[in-house]
């Protein structure tokens, strides 16, 4: 899973959605793998305004990567940095967890991550 | 013809063996692929966006998404939701670019507000009109499914959404619970009264009024022959504004799905909500 579907990510567990330590999930034992991907900043530029940055931060610091600047960039920034441009796309979407879990912050469910793919099925009582 | 939706749950019916076949099947390949660029030119994407794939299965559609060329706006990154872990098995093993979970959409959309630019789902959603086990509704997991889709996504996102309803009141029930998450609906038939008639189901997230037809359904099929727009959303607020007393628990229920298709926060109802609340010492 990459860095940025983490950024989207919530808790589905229903008593969840009214709070706000349930975002980001915080990953847990997770190993990482790194995917080459093509570089695509018209879509890095779309989804920039759409990006969680304090929830970023947090994921980035947990995962071990540097600290990343405590405001986002803007677009301008963005579109005449290529060094930014490369770091981004890198953290966002050729940096995937591989194996691990993802836990909520509030409800404490670990969503298990096997071969990349996250287990978000519940029992039916928490949904 | 059977339905495999009316024998078996999704994730039992799309086993190992069915997985296999499904995605080698050259007949199945091609219609699939049609669809999904049928879907695509609905959904209009113009530059490279970030797109929800509901009930992805083995990523037929995904690879689509993710090599559409620049000069039409690819491309695309996706993030596939299924329920059978085979056909998620056999999507590893195709090694597609998108991120894929095991997730059942009848339990919601475990995204934050307005985190997709468009949403597609090819030949999925009808499964949710069987109930998975006697505890919950197939109304109940339609409506999970349609509000957590209508929130995820931004403001003038759209989604598409091929489907194979069983009757007419399977596609009724489907798109009336669309419009009653908030979304624009339309309905678009191709080659209609043919044994190889496909429906879509075309659903967009209004921005605000102001912001004219761009995110309105009627401007979506506008001009598209065989297009059934769906107003009863119009019908549904005109109704509840006639019949719903400000203050009312009707009214509270209301305001709150309002607000939570909005993304914002609110309690749980229970049977206390809007009851008065007494003064005790
Ligand atoms: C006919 S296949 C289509 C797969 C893919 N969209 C394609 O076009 O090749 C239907 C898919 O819907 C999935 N599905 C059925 N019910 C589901 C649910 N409740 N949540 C998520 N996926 C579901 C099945 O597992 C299966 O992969
Ligand atoms: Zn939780």
């Amino acid at each position: 899973m990459k860095v940025l579907t983490l950024n989207f990510l919530t808790c589905a567990v229903k008593a969840c959605k009214t709070t706000s330590t349930s975002f980001p999930l915080h990953p847990k034992d997770c190993e990482l793998v790194s995917d080459t991907i093509a570089p695509n900043p018209q879509l890095l530029l779309n989804v920039l305004p759409r990006i969680d940055w304090n929830a970023l931060i947090i994921t980035a610091g947990e995962l071990g990567f540097p600290t990343l600047p405590p405001t986002p960039p803007t677009r301008e920034e963005l579109e005449s940095n290529e060094k930014m441009m490369t770091e981004l796309h890198t953290l966002l979407l050729e940096t995937q967890i591989s194996e691990g879990s993802l836990v909520c912050g509030n409800c404490g469910h670990e969503y298990k991550i096997k071969e990349g793919i996250a287990n978000f099925l519940l029992p039916n009582h928490l949904v | 013809m059977s339905r495999p939706e009316d024998t078996l749950p999704p994730d039992l019916h799309y086993n190992d063996a069915e997985a296999r076949k499904y995605t080698t099947s050259s007949r199945i390949q091609n219609i699939q692929a049609s669809m999904t660029n049928r879907a695509l030119e609905l959904l209009d994407l113009s530059s490279p966006s970030m797109i929800l794939d509901i009930g992805c299965g083995s990523g037929l559609s995904g690879e689509i998404l993710s090599s559409i060329d620049p000069s039409a706006g690819g491309p695309h990154i996706w993030v596939g939701m299924d329920i059978s872990p085979s056909m998620l098995d056999v999507a590893l093993q195709r090694d597609v670019e998108g991120d894929l979970m095991l997730a059942d959409m009848g339990q919601g959309v475990p995204f934050r507000a307005g985190s997709f630019d468009a949403a597609i789902s090819i030949s999925a959603i009808q499964w949710l009109c069987n109930a998975e086990s006697s505890e919950v509704s197939s109304t109940g997991r339609l409506s999970r499914f349609f509000n957590g889709l209508y929130a995820s996504l931004k403001r003038g996102g759209r989604a598409v959404c091929q489907f194979y309803p069983k009757n007419d009141l399977q596609r009724t029930m489907i798109s009336g619970a669309a419009i009653k998450a908030g979304f624009g609906a339309g309905i678009l038939e191709d080659d209609p009264g043919t044994k190889n008639a496909k429906l879509y189901l075309v659903l967009t997230v209004g921005g605000s009024a102001e912001e004219g037809t761009g995110g309105d359904i009627t401007g979506v099929v506008k001009g598209m022959e065989d297009v059934d727009v769906l107003d009863a959303r119009k019908k549904h607020r005109e109704k509840g504004r006639r019949e719903i007393k400000k203050g009312s628990k009707a009214w509270i229920l209301n305001k709150k799905e309002q607000m939570e298709r909005k993304g914002k926060v609110v309690k749980n109802s229970s049977k206390y909500t809007g009851r008065k609340r007494h003064i005790t010492f």
